[in-house]
């Protein structure tokens, strides 16, 4: 065992510690039996108590053992595994931010709901939209949202029979996941032979019955869906909806708006393209924007803001305007979830807008756009690009041709990576490219590490050739080999128990 | 702008592509190009950034006031142990961890914080999250709805009025009806209520909440939950203050299936409403319909324990329009946080801040409710929040209070019209004696004003 590489086991936390090994962070309290009947009380406790230092110790040694965009590149594609600047958290942690209960009443805490309005007002100028709801958590939950509002318009105009959601191929699985969610029936659109959802065909399926088109632009093979005016002019002549999936909003970032393309609906992940740290998979933030015609749908609260009779010292607009939460609208489809919104993450994103303004963020999606293509010229020496064309902030790429050659799969590619100290890409989506590997390298990484990750995708095509089974072996030098994942599902073990050890 | 391309990369990777510049590779068709001047804040150097922000934080003043509010989401002290280990980078900038190769760490965290719910609800599974209190709400009762594919929910009038807004919110997309169990004077569901309305065979779920939204522990009797079960209706028990469960018998005793809740409490930062931390666990039988992400254990090639993610034919990222839920972001960072203040607490500091609670609480309802003119409004056992009935509106009193400094509690007019008189009290660990005294007295002379007044 070494002092600096993490052991390939770390005892469960339960198994650590002595019962009464406590740390005084309170005092010590009376028994509960002085304050509770003890028919109300549980018998027992079953928690391990440990050291301060064992604590520490632990969840350092878990995060040696977790591979963070800190620790090298991060190519996840359709995820944005960009930087998280440290200055966003800094001001998330102020005291004044931190310590704020969603009950506090508006008169004090027009700080939080300043940067609330700010950024609904900066999102809604950047994406074209009339104005956003920052309530719902997630990308996922904003398209739940998206879907909510279209039931209850179409309702309330009448339009009962509109009961299709058009979702292309190319999708996200959460699209066709949140249309179920709300009673929606799904028609699946394939795409066309340049990777894009077709006019011709798109206005095969439209009818009195279509609710609404989930489209997101750049699709999720990093291309440009260049019909895509006249597939919402069809759309709307058809008296349906267009939804914009922001997944990939980091491609368009102050140089094309979805409001612009002529969507009626859209989220943002702002974990992806406002630099929110992803923390293992969330918390994550999706405000969910609207035009005009359906902002009186929009999951409550709003914040809205009214002049102030004298404005204060910092002179900026929003500083002369008194903030108020807004639960009061009759047609909100309601709220999706408990408090307002994820503030700590709309500080960050706020934050990141103030690092940038206007003219950083059009050249934060350029320099993206740039990044990709370039390593796409690159990996397409080596691998098949079923798309050579311009792309956008990602790209797709197959090993198809390589796995009959050699028997290497893409999941085999992306495990090598992960010797070389790299996240692999995503594999296997989109899921019309077979062998699909979707790469995104993100505006922060350099030159350096881009030209880095295209010579050790290079060698590792290479030992496909030459030696396809040092692939099948990969990864290597991480803390545990390939997991046995049939057995995880045939035999699920989803937690600690005394008796299993 | 943390971008880090000198003009000479930008001129390289441009020839390398093979076009003339960045305009070239973002030209889109003129009919969708950008058609409004951008109006986005002025971009502002680091350290002038930090002062705009501090300008925001400082107009926070309810940060800083003597707080008797929770309603859902309580004040609690957070070792500072957590922080230093939840911000390093490697847990902050990861992603979820489908590399289970190089997510070990991070998998492991969530195998744990899956293992504190069990342990703590009694239940035998939990998933990885969800967004908060009220989804999992939502979420828990779909899975009860696609258990025995009944379309019809009942829930008591005790449960969180947030959380059964959400749940309104994600029936009305479901087409599900919900129906409302009534209280009863002391505080608690009335089920007599309950079991008549169970025996119409047609609820999926029957929800509950303890401690209720009103702090006072609630839940089935034996006969309601024989009642209950022999409906074929799936009980669901709530917790908003997760803390409770240190304490309280767990929702397992008194027979649910399924179990929801808010996590805030541990060491989750206020941080006006979010990021927050949901929780559904549940019996065996419901495994593959729990939604979001599971971590499992296995081995790896070699045989070495090894965690990864598991049962994903249940997401949609496999399954897509057939999931059992769209939830793909999970909240895996506030669960890490969560878990790291189990582990800091542990049985014996949990047991403490949980009788502190008790404690402090009970000084305050007795400190309160001793002043004329105020009455604790129900008789049933709290945990660390209780009802007062200040017998006039509500509004002038908590503003007068805020006038000296304090947060005295939710307004319950605000969701209950038939409580427009009443004020929501929670007490925590961090409520000082001196903080009671303020409120006490504060009380007594704003009552005492109004009093007059009428």
């Amino acid at each position: 065992m070494s002092t600096l590489t993490p052991d390939s086991t770390q005892p469960l936390i339960f198994e650590l510690g002595q019962e009464g090994r406590a740390n005084r962070y309170v005092e010590t309290g009376k028994p509960l039996d002085a304050f509770l009947p003890s028919s109300l009380l549980r018998s027992e406790l079953p928690l391990p108590d440990n050291s301060e230092l064992d604590v520490v110790r632990h969840f350092t040694k878990l995060s040696q053992r977790t591979f963070g965009i800190d620790l090298g590149f991060y190519p996840l594609g359709s995820c944005t595994m960009k930087y998280n600047p440290r200055v966003n958290d800094a001001m998330a942690s102020l005291p004044q931010f931190r310590d704020l209960h969603p009950y506090a009443p508006d008169d004090m805490a027009q700080g939080a709901l300043q940067v609330m309005y700010e950024l609904e007002r900066n999102l809604a100028s950047l994406f074209g939209m009339a104005a956003f709801s920052l309530n719902p958590s997630a990308g996922a939950h904003a398209e739940l949202a998206a879907l909510l509002i279209a039931k209850k318009y179409y309702k309330e105009r009448g339009e009962i029979r509109r009961d299709k959601v058009i979702v292309p191929d190319t999708a996200h699985g959460t699209n066709p996941a949140s249309a179920a969610m709300c009673g929606f029936k799904v028609i699946s659109l394939p795409s066309d032979e340049r990777g894009r959802v077709s006019v011709e065909e798109i206005k095969k399926v439209l009818g009195p019955d279509t609710a609404v088109c989930m489209m997101t632009n750049p699709n999720t093979l990093g291309l440009f869906e260049d019909h895509i005016h006249e597939i919402t002019a069809a759309v709307h002549a058809a008296g349906g909806l267009m939804y914009y999936d922001g997944a990939n909003a980091n491609a368009i970032m102050g140089n094309v708006r979805p409001g612009d393309m002529g969507f009626d609906l859209m989220h943002l992940n702002l974990h992806k393209t406002f630099t929110i740290p992803h923390g293992g998979g969330g918390a994550g933030h999706g405000p969910i924007g609207v035009a005009a015609h359906l902002v009186d749908y929009l999951p409550t609260p709003l914040v809205v803001a009214t002049p102030k009779s004298n404005g204060d010292a910092m002179g900026s607009p929003s500083d002369r305007l008194t903030f108020a939460l807004d639960f009061d609208r009759p047609k909100s489809i309601g709220p999706m979830r408990s408090f307002w919104s994820n503030f700590a993450h709309a500080v960050r994103a706020l934050a990141y807008i103030y690092s940038n303004g206007a003219e950083g963020l059009a050249k934060v999606s350029q320099l993206a756009v740039l990044n990709a293509n370039y390593v796409r010229v690159k990996v397409a020496e080596f691998l098949e690009a079923p798309y050579p064309e311009i792309c956008r902030h990602e790209f797709v790429v197959s090993a198809q041709t390589l796995k009959k050659a050699t028997g290497v799969r893409a999941l085999d590619i992306a495990k090598a990576l992960l010797d070389h100290g790299m996240m692999a890409p995503t594999v296997y989506f989109p899921l019309l490219v077979p062998e699909c590997l979707m790469i995104e390298p993100t505006e922060t990484e350099s030159k350096e590490t881009l030209d880095r990750f295209v010579e050790v995708l290079r060698g590792i095509v290479q030992t496909a050739q030459s030696d396809p089974q040092q692939l099948f072996d990969a990864p290597v030098t991480t803390v545990v080999g390939r997991v046995d994942e049939t057995r995880a599902a045939r035999q699920p073990n989803l937690r600690w128990e005394a008796q299993r050890g | 702008m943390y971008t880090p391309h000198t003009e000479r990369d930008i001129r390289e990777m441009l020839e390398a592509i093979g076009v003339s510049s960045l305009e070239e590779l973002l030209r889109v068709p003129a009919a969708v190009a950008l058609k409004a001047e951008l109006d986005i804040v002025p971009a502002l150097p680091e350290y002038q950034l930090a002062r705009r922000f501090e300008h925001f934080a400082r107009k926070n003043t309810g940060a800083d006031a003597i707080s008797f509010l929770g309603a859902g989401a309580y004040r609690h002290y957070a070792p500072p142990a957590i922080a230093s280990l939840a911000m390093r980078g490697e847990f902050l900038t990861a992603y979820t961890p489908y590399q289970a190769e190089v997510s070990q760490g991070y998998l492991q965290a969530i195998y744990e914080w899956q293992s504190y719910i069990c342990l703590l609800t009694g239940m035998d599974i939990a998933n990885a999250s969800v967004y908060d209190g009220a989804t999992a709400l939502a979420e828990g009762s779909i899975m009860a709805i696609n258990a025995n594919g009944r379309r019809k929910l009942l829930v008591s009038r005790a449960v969180d009025p947030n959380y059964r807004a959400v749940l309104k919110t994600y029936c009305d997309g479901l087409d599900v009806e919900i129906d409302e169990i009534a209280v009863r004077a002391d505080g608690t569901t009335d089920l007599d209520a309950l079991e008549a309305a169970v025996a119409s065979r047609t609820y999926a779920a029957v929800a509950l909440q303890s401690p209720n939204f009103f702090g006072a522990v609630d839940g089935l009797s034996p006969s309601a939950r024989d009642a209950v079960e022999a409906s074929g209706t799936v009980p669901i028990t709530v917790v908003s203050e997760a803390l409770s469960l240190a304490a309280l018998a767990t929702p397992a005793s008194w027979g649910a299936q399924i179990v929801v809740g808010e996590a805030q409490s541990f060491g989750v930062a206020l941080a006006y409403g979010g990021p927050y931390v949901g929780f559904i666990a549940s019996t065996e039988e419901h495994m593959r319909r729990i939604p979001g992400r599971l971590v499992g254990k296995s081995v790896d090639k070699e045989g070495r324990p090894a965690y990864v993610l598991t049962l994903q034919a249940r997401e949609q990222h496999i399954r897509r329009e057939r999931a059992t839920s769209n939830i793909c972001t999970n909240q895996a960072h506030c669960a890490l946080i969560a878990t790291m203040y189990l582990s800091l607490m542990g049985k014996t500091g949990l047991r403490d801040v949980a009788a502190l609670n008790l404690e402090r609480s009970r000084e305050a309802a007795t400190a309160v409710s001793s002043i004329e003119g105020i009455d604790l409004k129900f008789t049933a056992p709290f945990f660390n929040e209780f009802v007062i009935d200040v017998h006039q509106d509500t509004a002038p009193v908590l503003a007068a209070l805020k006038a000296r400094g304090i947060l005295g509690g939710v307004d319950l007019g605000r969701f209950y019209p038939e409580y427009a008189t009443c004020i929501l009290v929670a007490a925590t660990e961090l409520t000082t004696t001196a903080d009671i005294a303020a409120l006490a007295a504060s009380l007594q002379e704003v009552v005492h004003v109004h009093a007059h007044a009428r």
